[in-house]
């Protein structure tokens, strides 16, 4: 049997909550609203946790400006990523939250503040060993 | 239902065993609860078995190390109330009248394996590239959401380890018997701000094991049967933020609210807590969640010598703590908080948690507990929450 054919590297999302474009400028993180009692979810659901439906759930485009709620600078960090970095929970419009690292200021406390107005961004993160690279989303403070 | 009692219980001390498995610190934590509640192996009817990195058989390798007797046996996992949670599943063995007397053991063999490590292909992992989900992170997070709510201090979580790393000087069974002063807990390492080296509990090994019975059988064993006025296990209800970040406080806040309730007392009655200071940022949370002060006044709770030994700040610590005192400051509760040293010195290994929190709670309401001696104590509360997310609260009386 012929070896099957070396399939082509992907462009991947990290997050089945980010949504990828053409360009990385066009890329965006997603939602999903229950039509039934209107709770709303970071990324695609089957069910819903607050009114037990299913839904059916309406997909959102979330926005890619928002606040940060807490945040945690990491000292120690797992293995493969650099630290001090900064973690945060950032407050999205749609009356959900997002884990992220912050980027784009260094991390200590006197650059960040609770509410500190942020904007959404994305770049590649990692490869595996099929070549596949996977996407991330972070957040810098809006200038 | 039946009224149930605790007739004995034992707790290992915690540390590192390189030199023995998880069974066998298991089986020395059962036996040595069989001789304090002078009950034989072959009386057990049933065995509850925690422990939350042995995928499976925990238990039934617990009893081939001490004895074979072909009970039952429940092996129970639920992240860091994995202990606890067993001890409920025995405490409503007993109550409904299935069993008359039921063992729950609670064990962890972590070793040095940090929280840190990465699990799986490193290329596809979200750890700090998309946030971070460890728990220095979430409970550093807990911590902040605190700050933000009340302008509480990195300092005034810091006097929770200052405190409980004094108590367990005290505790022979603690992992760590060191005391450190408020100026050393801050210079530590940073871990994840607001908390440092000496505000995270350690990883480790141990055990810890309870016999239940019936109250109406308890006296053929003991004249000192400790009563289970409440056992209660929450889950973490729905909220929108808590998809992101885990709630840590309203579980607690519904299992303290029907702990109390079953038991018929409120805060004022406790005479101490050994609550979840898995990190020093969450023990002043639980003293809110769990009603021991007001809300928004933690900060003030540790500082005003309440949860301490003796409800006193120790004159070495007078100093320290000064600053951070509101003169006007009335607690709801005395409850002496941590009397152990807690997870931050006592240790954590995570199955054994649950099971060991009630043990200490025993021997204080025995009068056994030593230098640490919570004193006249008659009414204690256990408190564990693990993620994500379930909390059980045990309420135990004289």
């Amino acid at each position: 049997m012929a070896e099957a054919a070396q399939a082509a590297p992907e462009i991947r999302p990290l997050v089945p909550h980010l949504t990828l474009g053409e360009t990385r400028d066009q890329d965006y993180l997603n939602g999903s609203k229950c039509t039934k009692c209107g709770a709303v979810y970071v990324g695609p659901r089957l069910f819903c946790a607050e009114c037990s439906s299913q839904g059916p759930f309406e997909s959102l485009r979330l926005s890619d400006q928002g606040e940060v709620y807490v945040w945690s600078i990491i000292h120690q960090a797992t293995p493969y990523v650099k630290a001090p970095y900064i973690a945060a929970v950032v407050d999205l419009p749609e009356g959900v939250a997002v884990n992220t690292n912050i980027e784009g200021v260094e991390p200590d406390p006197k650059n960040l503040s609770f509410g500190m107005k942020v904007k959404m961004y994305t770049e590649k993160v990692s490869e595996d060993k099929e070549g596949n690279s996977y996407i991330a989303y972070k957040f810098k403070p809006v200038e | 239902m039946r009224e149930v009692a605790v007739i004995g219980v034992s707790m290992i001390k915690f540390g590192r065993y390189p030199d023995r498995d998880f069974a066998q610190l298991a089986a020395q934590a059962g036996v040595e609860a069989l001789k304090d509640g002078s009950v034989e192996m072959k009386q057990i009817e049933a065995l509850y078995s925690g422990n939350l990195y042995q995928t499976s058989g925990s238990g039934q390798r617990i009893l081939q190390q001490m004895g074979q007797t072909g009970i039952p046996v429940v092996n129970v996992a639920n992240a860091c109330a994995t202990g606890s949670t067993a001890f409920r599943e025995a405490y409503y063995a007993i109550a409904s009248g299935a069993y008359d007397i039921v063992m729950a053991v609670g064990s962890e063999q972590m070793g040095k394996q940090g929280l840190l490590g990465s699990r799986g292909d490193p290329a596809t992992s979200l750890e700090g590239r998309v946030g971070s989900y460890m728990m220095p992170a979430v409970f550093g997070f807990a911590g902040m959401e605190h700050s933000r709510a009340y302008g509480t201090s990195q300092e005034q979580f810091a006097l929770a380890s200052v405190k409980n790393h004094f108590h367990s000087t005290m505790n022979p069974l603690a992992q760590y018997q060191k005391e450190s002063p408020l100026d050393e807990v801050l210079n530590s390492r940073m871990i994840s701000s607001p908390n440092t080296l000496l505000m995270c509990c350690p990883t480790g090994d141990g055990a810890a094991a309870a016999i239940l019975t019936s109250m109406d059988k308890a006296r053929q064993f003991t004249t000192q049967p400790i009563k289970v006025a409440a056992s209660v296990l929450t889950s973490d209800p729905y909220t929108p933020r808590g998809q992101t970040l885990p709630d840590i406080n309203t579980l607690t806040r519904n299992a303290a609210k029907i702990a109390y309730e079953t038991a018929g007392i409120g805060p004022e009655d406790l005479d101490q807590v050994e609550l979840h200071d898995c990190f020093a940022t969450a023990e002043l949370l639980h003293y809110e969640n769990l009603g021991l002060c007001g809300e928004g006044e933690a900060g003030a709770h540790v500082a005003s010598g309440a949860p301490w030994l003796g409800n006193t700040i120790p004159t070495k610590y007078q100093e320290d703590v000064a600053p951070y005192q509101d003169k006007t400051y009335q607690p709801k509760s005395k409850a002496v908080v941590n009397a152990s040293g807690g997870l931050l010195s006592k240790g954590h290994p995570l199955g054994a948690t649950g099971v060991a929190n009630i043990a200490e709670i025993v021997f204080h309401l025995r009068g056994q507990a030593g230098g640490r001696q919570v004193e006249g104590s008659k009414v204690g509360l256990a408190h564990v929450i693990g993620l994500c997310s379930a909390c059980t609260i045990n309420v135990l009386q004289k």
